[in-house]
């Protein structure tokens, strides 16, 4: 048990830092910036309680934000994703039981799973963050735009990462 | 009772999201410079719209007075016109004058709300950006200095009011030119103070104090107020001047905002410098 708490913290941790430090600098095609970060919240176990999720994607979103200077504007879109989380959990069905021990990762309940509950929940994450930063309505739709090429890759790193990191059982 | 208990508690979750949403998005808007300004106009298009409906009522049931210092300045414009000087020399020659050129334009505009007893105070004018006002702009009433604009929306505009702690303005004394700031500490908003003025100048009670136009924005020679009251600390090197306002913040309506046509020009000349 308390070495799942390491691992957990310590992902926290890696997770912020790879983020700060390394893809907020890629700005590729001006706009695109892979957001892998919100894969913590994406990873906690499935007996994670309600209360206990908004307020480790609260911490999540407000680290993030003092590095890259936008104070709110990922805490928002984190604990908007977190709130989520349960509803879109419900919403896909998956052959395994979702059980305590489990996580909801490739390894435990393969990619087509995976994939559509990354897709669902980052979308989510990234049309928030983009609705926040440009903070009107005025041009929706280029704003969906970008939030949806985003999430595209931020995906592609998330699930990238799984296979590099996470060895099947 | 209970069931009150009983509704937070099924609902907690819920509630915890709306608060930390709530949280995040109030440092949004109070940390980052330009979401602050997107909110800002978006709010004082809307309470703009409120304000001049109660404004013309006030306005109406003011209009006496208003009328009054109307005409007064009117007639105080009227003797300076040139039909209200006697010629006495018949051989002058006119021609097209090079030696003049505008520099100052004046856009008269109405106050929509005002404060007077905060000590950040603001007033909001019925004009904006698609009447030509920008930022940094001066704002002066037919009595003296009102402020400066801060911040503009499509049809209103947000002035600081020479009564908020941020204001200075760079201010002389009118009969011997020395140079100080006026600043405004709170308390009473007929009274300001005026600083930086060395204790070997020597001063009175009753002596102008006008706009310096050493700032880009306000032109030379605008009244501010009068010196009310003065005194030395000891061990200071300047006076502690406490000036009466020209204007009474308290019912003003009526203001011009001046636009500097060489404000541009200056500016460029100063930038390569700082």
């Amino acid at each position: 048990m308390s070495n799942q708490y390491i691992r957990i913290s310590s992902r926290f941790v890696i997770l912020i830092l790879v983020q700060v430090l390394l893809l907020n600098n890629i700005h590729f095609l001006g706009y695109i910036n892979p957001y892998v970060y919100i894969l913590f919240i994406l990873l906690l176990p499935f007996e994670t309680k309600r209360g206990v999720l908004l307020i480790l994607a609260f911490a999540l979103g407000l680290s993030v934000d003092f590095f890259s200077n936008s104070l709110g504007i990922h805490a928002a879109a984190c604990v908007f994703t977190a709130f989520f989380r349960p509803w879109v959990m419900s919403l896909i069905t998956s052959r395994k039981e979702y059980e305590p021990g489990v996580e909801p990762s490739i390894a435990d309940l393969g990619f087509q799973w995976f994939f559509m509950y990354s897709l669902i929940l980052v979308s989510l994450h990234h049309l928030m963050l983009f609705l926040l930063e440009i903070f009107r309505f005025s041009n929706f739709f280029s704003t969906l735009g970008h939030s949806v090429l985003n999430t595209l890759f931020t995906v592609l790193f998330i699930i990238l990462i799984q296979y590099i990191f996470y060895r099947k059982k | 009772m209970r069931n009150l208990i009983n509704f937070f508690w099924r609902h907690s979750n819920f509630i915890l999201f709306i608060s930390l949403e709530f949280f995040s998005i109030f440092l949004v808007v109070n940390n980052n410079g330009y979401q602050k300004s997107v909110a800002f106009a978006w709010v004082s298009e809307k309470t703009g719209k409120i304000q001049t409906g109660y404004n013309s009522l006030w306005e109406y049931l003011n209009l006496k007075q208003t009328n009054k210092d109307l005409a007064a300045e009117n007639a105080r414009y009227r003797s300076m016109l040139p039909s209200a000087f006697l010629i006495t020399d018949t051989l002058v020659h006119r021609k097209k004058d090079s030696l003049y050129r505008q520099q100052y334009e004046m856009l008269s505009a109405e106050v929509i709300s005002n404060t007077t007893n905060s000590s950040t105070n603001y007033l909001q004018l019925n004009k904006g950006m698609l009447q030509g006002i920008s930022k940094d702009m001066a704002v002066i009433s037919p009595t003296g200095v009102v402020g400066i604009v801060v911040n503009v929306s499509q049809n209103f505009s947000w002035v600081m009011s020479l009564l908020n702690k941020e204001t200075r303005i760079s201010a002389r004394i009118k009969k011997n030119g020395q140079i100080g700031t006026i600043a405004w500490e709170g308390g009473s908003y007929r009274f300001a103070s005026l600083k930086d003025i060395p204790t070997h100048v020597r001063i009175n009670r009753g002596d102008t104090i006008i706009t310096s136009g050493y700032s880009h924005e306000f032109p030379q020679g605008e009244i501010i107020g009068v010196i009310n009251d003065f005194n030395i600390k000891s061990g200071e090197h300047f006076y502690d001047i406490n000036i009466r306002l020209g204007v009474d913040f308290n019912n003003l309506a009526h203001v011009y905002v001046i636009r500097n046509l060489l404000r541009d020009e200056q500016k460029k000349l100063e930038e390569p410098v700082k």
